[in-house]
């Protein structure tokens, strides 16, 4: 990520107003990461319209990790992520979210699985005929 | 009274609590961190979104399911879109840096087209949806569909609003470094929108047609 950084820092001399910390990127970048866009969110489409991978629980995966590594492409590429800018703020602002996000996703998902698994067969009329 | 006499001339004066030297920061030099920080609360609305999707995306109510309403080579067309307005946005962005006008304008009215591609095919989908019978009231996870595809559609909206009022901007008063700004914060929330897509195709579509 610092290879980005190098080869542009003059030719943006002249732009840079305070230190805005906003990083640009190349033509390079742009191209690089398009491409590289392109083809991993082909390969998960393929994957699904052709049906390829017998095991549909194996191709969940596979598409899904698909997916965070072109989610980290983007960051990289076209956001021009890096633990530099903003002295490193928006970085941590990013870690926090990610944190929040994944305590919020996994524990709504978990606590919801069970509530219906556990619940809903008590929740039939005949067993609420036997309730208590 | 001889004590009065040493006490330094600071200690005599109003005392200030703050500091009042803050002519360092150039106008706009927060701007960048804020609506970086805008995004991410954007992508906690987008995250939770996806929970309630993830919680009730599979209460059916007896009506139609993915596998009965989701065209695959239409969402391929969509993805497509979009990413090519990103990468046509990032050779705006280029454009800017380099302060070239033209080419800059041209780059975001190409970016604005794609946009537009992308509502017009989103709002296609939705119509045929609707006109199946797959309404938002059908069942609990058409709600969350439409609740979420929807949110994403109308930040694209209003991002092609933004864009338009910023290409009127650029053509105005040129590549001054207010607009420049303005350029890199649509820039970021563009690039933004397309991460978010990943997530809606990836577990809204694809991961729907596997169930």
């Amino acid at each position: 990520m610092t290879a980005h950084d190098t080869p542009n820092a003059a030719a943006h001399g002249d732009t840079h107003h305070g230190d805005d910390g906003a990083a640009h990127g190349s033509r390079r970048d742009y191209i690089v990461g398009f491409v590289l866009s392109v083809i991993l969110t082909a390969i998960p489409f393929w994957l699904v319209m052709s049906g390829t991978i017998e095991n549909k629980q194996v191709t969940a995966f596979v598409v899904m990790a698909f997916a965070v590594v072109q989610i980290v492409v983007h960051m990289v590429y076209f956001l021009h992520m890096n633990s530099k800018s903003e002295g490193g703020w928006t970085v941590m602002a990013m870690i926090f979210t990610v944190i929040v996000i994944v305590i919020a996703l996994s524990g709504s998902l978990w606590v919801m699985y069970h509530l219906n698994t556990n619940m809903m067969p008590t929740m039939t009329p005949e067993a609420m005929k036997n309730m208590p | 009274m001889s004590t009065a006499n040493i006490i330094p001339e600071a200690e005599t004066t109003v005392p200030s609590f703050y500091l009042s030297d803050d002519a360092d920061h150039a106008e706009g030099g927060s701007t960048m961190l804020g609506f970086w920080l805008y995004l991410m609360s954007d992508c906690l609305l987008f995250a939770m979104l996806f929970a309630i999707y993830g919680v009730v995306g599979a209460n059916y109510a007896a009506g139609p399911s993915p596998k009965d309403l989701f065209e695959l080579p239409l969402v391929a067309l969509n993805t497509a879109m979009l990413l090519f307005s990103s990468i046509t946005y990032g050779f705006a962005m280029l454009s800017v840096q380099e302060n070239d006008k033209r080419s800059s304008l041209i780059w975001l009215g190409l970016t604005g087209l794609f946009g537009l591609a992308f509502l017009g095919i989103e709002l296609h989908e939705f119509h045929s949806l609707i006109e199946q019978g797959a309404t938002p009231q059908r069942s609990a996870f058409l709600s969350a569909f439409f609740t979420l595809v929807g949110t994403h559609g109308l930040h694209v909206t209003f991002g092609l609003i933004w864009l338009g009022t910023l290409m009127a901007q650029v053509g105005k008063h040129g590549l001054i470094p207010a607009n420049k700004r303005r350029l890199m914060c649509l820039s970021l929330f563009w690039h933004f929108l397309d991460v978010i897509w990943i997530g809606v195709f990836t577990f809204v579509y694809l991961l729907g047609m596997l169930r």
